[in-house]
């Protein structure tokens, strides 16, 4: 088999070591290495969106991302999202439970991730701004409208108690 | 004319009914801890992959495995032959389908050969070393080629008929690629054709598309002693139990099978799809076996049912409808699958909603050497509502009659009955025709080149009236629902809880779900066709008066000079209020002990007749046409759920608006295309589905009229949405730029070349009618 590279990154806030295959991917870190399953893959092409996560808080598809190059980063998945202390659901997650903005449930990682990065670009998003933002990502249940408007609800919240509309 | 009333108690509802609570499932699904079949790992568990042919009809040679078994990590390398212990064909409408290919290959992308090894990778480099060596045989992909004399023949011996066909064969001679043949008729079409003042005859097409359930198929096998468990992601468990009884030769109560959270559903996941195929590669691996297919390899597992559609809808000139014909041609692929069963809807679904008094449809299923089709939301209303509702449109133009008026003119009245021997009609359509037409201002002034339209849909809803539930009060009060019906993302979890915590009168907080388990919930035929509501629904009732009924008696055992009564949540025993979980422990006597509630329903009072409910849509679309470029964008759409009582009615705004957005796909983009052999754009690259970018303005509207047989007047509305959009999107297309496509996709090239008078040059030419309005389509009577 090919060599393995070592490499360091910080997941979910939590400092990691492990060496990884050439070819692996960050999902299959995440996924099989790591224990964390809530990052979901679909298409497996960057297509779909399903996977994403957080590298250095820019969005990206973790199912063709290669771990080797998340040497050194930070990376947020799912699992990372609610405040770590309290346990207590991010803003962006209580807007998708009110919302009902899913119904199976398997795109709803990478969208939440997709928006994260969305809110702290552009922290008051017009309609249309997360509508074009989250074009990257397929759900096959919702029709996208209740996403969208979870979406506008967490930045509202967000300008409403003047915080960055990450975090609760 | 009042509506046919079903004779049923009728109150007002206890909460949580008619709340539109959180869902169940919300916290672990935006935390990512819901766990699905694709998230499973067990000990000691193997990986498979499959070698799949590249030829679309070929015979099997040979096929040789000694280099793959000697593959580094290799446990087990499988093929049809060396399964002879194993019954090998599947197939619940008809017994045709082997697990893996036997001597022979049907579809370009069958699966010949699997690879079991202990990761993938390593699974996938030993595929490389089975070497195959086929006889390639003429092959044919298009169902009007399949239907010829001199086509290949593909099922040489027909398949026995499958235990769940459901429905009897029309009869007469058959063409050999003809897998089955329904046919629903009765008047008298001719003197109907007689009489008529204008006759609208023409054809249509629908596509082959992919639902694209985000989850792709994934089973999970392991064996134990005579036992078998499988975890699979699937609507249908114990119909999959069923198929792995037979092909095992196991008893029913030998096999769990297990179903998590499900990554969409649509009914592509419905019956057997690969759980035979990874129990048998766990029995030979002699270790559990996880097969986790691809999205394309999904592709190639279960693509929809297309259709190409002649039909005829004779009018008076007041434009009464007198009679309506059909006939379908539905490429059902290499295997029957359920392609049976989505004909037979067919035929009961084209007519709509509409009061004819002749009619005279015929559906064919037809093999063909591609991938197997299989349900997809709505099955059969989509194809015929397209044909159905785009022949309105053409009649109302020529009867100088507004589309809308002549829909009212003929919508069936409540308590009609659409055919004779069918339950009478249960929906109140133009009372939602009316809302719908208000909601999206039709007949207001438009900007040039936006269209609009309305088009209603009826299908047969809730397929089989099969479902039985077990419903657990424990000591300290808080109960246990156990239901066989999937939770897919629809939120059964969370209407179902809402049903048993209103009927049992404790707090919604107080009660438990179980998912789908074949050896824990007890029956339920499948959960599809809009019918879990309804149909488990009253399984949860009964379950719930079985408990308080029980109640009653124990209380009265334990107290027999009392006067004994049921309140709302327990009981009162001579004025003392004792809550139904002190009764248990009264009763037992102990600190434990719980009181078990079960109910059935099958075809018996409300639900003996069929079908069980009307599942109707009603829904209006505002699409604006780029005459540059033809690309067609809906601008707004208006959703309508007439669903009886919406027991959460967040989830069924929820249900309308995704299915609206998902039939969007098919009207504009999607379709699967053959060349040759093969499936050309079975990828999400080639093959585009709705995104956040397509958007519409949406208003979802609720009509409850509590005219459905379910629980609190409920009825099923999961494809309330889908049905109808295709045929509106078409009819607003015509109504903004003058251009009737009776081809689905509108494609922008197909709506270019219609608005300049060409030929879309996107594949075969087809007589399916795309050109200008004026002067073509139908023939005067």
């Amino acid at each position: 088999m090919s060599r393995s590279i070592s490499i360091g990154l910080e997941v979910n806030r939590r400092p990691i070591r492990l060496d990884v295959a050439p070819n692996e991917t960050l999902a299959q870190t995440l996924r099989e290495r790591l224990s964390l399953r809530g990052t979901k893959v679909s298409c497996d092409a960057q297509v779909c969106g399903t996977c994403t996560v957080l590298v250095d808080g820019r969005a990206v598809s973790s199912c063709t991302f290669l771990a080797a190059d998340a040497d050194g980063a930070r990376i947020t998945s799912i699992e990372g999202l609610a405040e770590p202390d309290a346990g207590r659901l991010a803003r962006l997650q209580r807007a998708f439970v009110e919302r009902a903005a899913f119904q199976c449930g398997y795109c709803t990682p990478g969208f939440l991730m997709s928006a994260t990065a969305l809110l702290a670009e552009i922290p008051n998003p017009t309609r249309e701004q997360v509508i074009e933002y989250l074009e990257g990502n397929i759900c096959r249940c919702t029709g996208y409208d209740a996403i969208v408007a979870a979406v506008l609800d967490a930045a509202d919240e967000a300008a409403d108690d003047g915080s960055d509309g990450r975090t609760a | 004319m009042t509506a046919d009333r079903p004779s049923m108690e009728r109150r007002s509802p206890p909460p949580p009914i008619g709340i539109s609570v959180e869902r169940r499932d919300a916290r672990v699904k935006v935390t990512g801890a819901a766990s699905f079949t694709a998230d499973l790992t067990l000990p000691g568990m193997c990986h498979a992959q499959l070698l799949r042919s590249p030829y679309a009809h070929a015979l099997i040679r040979s096929i040789r495995t000694d280099r793959a078994r000697a593959m580094p990590g290799v446990v087990a390398v499988v093929t049809a032959r060396d399964l002879d212990d194993v019954d090998l064909l599947y197939g619940h409408a008809i017994r045709d389908h082997p697990i893996m290919a036997i001597d022979r290959v049907r579809f370009a992308g069958e699966p010949v050969a699997a690879v079991v090894a202990t990761g993938p990778l390593e699974a996938a480099a030993a595929l490389q070393e089975i070497e195959v060596d086929y006889e390639e045989l003429p092959f044919v992909t298009d169902p009007m080629e399949a239907m010829r004399e001199g086509a290949p023949i593909i099922h040489p011996t027909a398949g026995e008929l499958g235990s769940q066909r459901g429905f009897a064969e029309a009869e007469g001679p058959r063409h050999p690629n003809v897998s089955s043949v329904s046919r629903h008729a009765f008047g008298d079409v001719a003197a109907a054709l007689d009489r008529a003042d204008v006759v609208v005859e023409n054809e249509y097409e629908y596509p082959m598309i992919y639902a694209y359930a985000m989850e792709p198929y994934v089973a999970v096998a392991s064996w134990g002693h005579r036992s078998l468990e499988v975890w699979a992601s699937t609507q249908h468990p114990f119909l999959i139990r069923e198929e792995l009884a037979r092909c095992f030769g196991l008893p029913l109560a030998a096999i769990s099978v297990h179903v998590g959270y499900i990554g969409g559903g649509y009914g592509t996941k419905g019956y057997t799809k690969i759980e035979p195929l990874t129990a048998a590669l766990a029995l030979r691996a002699r270790r559990p076996v996880r097969l986790a297919l691809t999205v394309e390899e999904s592709i190639l597992t279960a693509r929809s049912v297309p259709a190409r559609i002649w039909a005829r809808s004779a009018f008076t000139r007041d434009g009464v409808l007198l009679s309506r014909e059909a006939r379908f041609h539905m490429d059902g692929g290499a295997y029957a699958e359920n392609s049976p069963r989505i004909a037979f809807r067919t035929t009961r679904r084209f007519a709509g909603p509409y009061r004819v008094e002749a009619l005279d449809v015929e559906a064919l299923s037809i093999y063909t050497n591609t991938a197997p089709s299989s349900s997809y939301r709505g099955l059969g209303s989509r194809q015929g509502t397209f044909a159905g509702e785009l022949q309105l449109d053409e009649a109302a133009e020529r009867l100088g009659i507004d589309p809308v008026e002549l829909r009212r003119i003929n919508l069936l009245r409540p308590g009609e009955r659409p055919w004779p021997g069918a339950r009478p009609f249960d929906a109140d359509l133009r009372a939602d025709l009316d809302i719908v037409a208000e909601r999206l201002g039709y007949g207001s002034p438009l900007p040039a080149d936006h269209g609009r339209a309305i088009c209603l849909s009826s299908a047969d809803g809730g397929a089989e009236p099969t479902s039985s539930a077990l419903v657990r009060l424990h000591a300290d009060g808080s109960i246990t629902v156990m239901s066989g019906s999937a939770e897919m993302g629809q939120g059964s979890s969370t209407v179902l809880a809402q049903i048993a915590a209103g009927e049992l009168g404790v707090p919604l907080e107080c009660v438990h779900f179980l998912h789908s388990d074949t050896s824990l919930t007890p029956y339920d035929r499948s959960t599809g066709a809009s019918r879990t509501t309804t149909v488990m629904g009253l399984a949860i009732q009964r379950a719930a008066a079985d408990i308080r009924e029980q109640l009653l008696g124990w209380a009265r055992e334990l107290e027999p000079s009392a006067e004994v009564r049921a309140a709302p949540d327990g009981v009162l025993i001579g004025g003392e209020h004792v809550p139904w979980h002190e009764v248990v422990t009264r009763w037992f006597g102990a600190a434990g002990g719980e009181v078990v509630g079960r109910g059935y329903v099958r075809a018996d009072g409300v639900t003996a007749e069929s079908p069980l409910f009307w599942e109707v849509g009603c829904l209006g679309v505002e699409v604006s046409v780029d005459r540059e470029t033809g690309r067609v964008r809906v601008e707004r759409i208006v959703t309508l759920g007439d669903v009886g009582r919406a027991i959460n009615p967040q989830l069924v705004e929820q249900q309308d608006i995704g299915g609206a957005i998902m039939g969007m796909g098919p009207a504009l983009n999607e379709e699967l295309r053959y060349v040759e052999q093969s499936m050309v754009n079975g990828n999400l690259w080639d093959y585009r589905v709705p995104r956040t970018t397509d958007l519409p303005e949406i208003d979802a509207v609720l009509a409850e009229r509590e005219d459905g047989i379910g629980p609190y007047g409920a009825k099923g509305g999961g494809e309330a949405s889908v049905n109808p959009i295709g045929p509106a999107i078409a009819n607003a297309v015509a109504n903004a730029v003058g251009v009737r496509l009776r081809r689905l996709p509108l494609t922008p090239e197909r709506v270019w070349a219609a608005l300049n008078g060409e030929e879309a040059s996107d594949g075969e030419s087809r007589p399916t009618g795309e050109g200008q309005m004026d002067g073509e389509g139908g023939s005067g009577a």
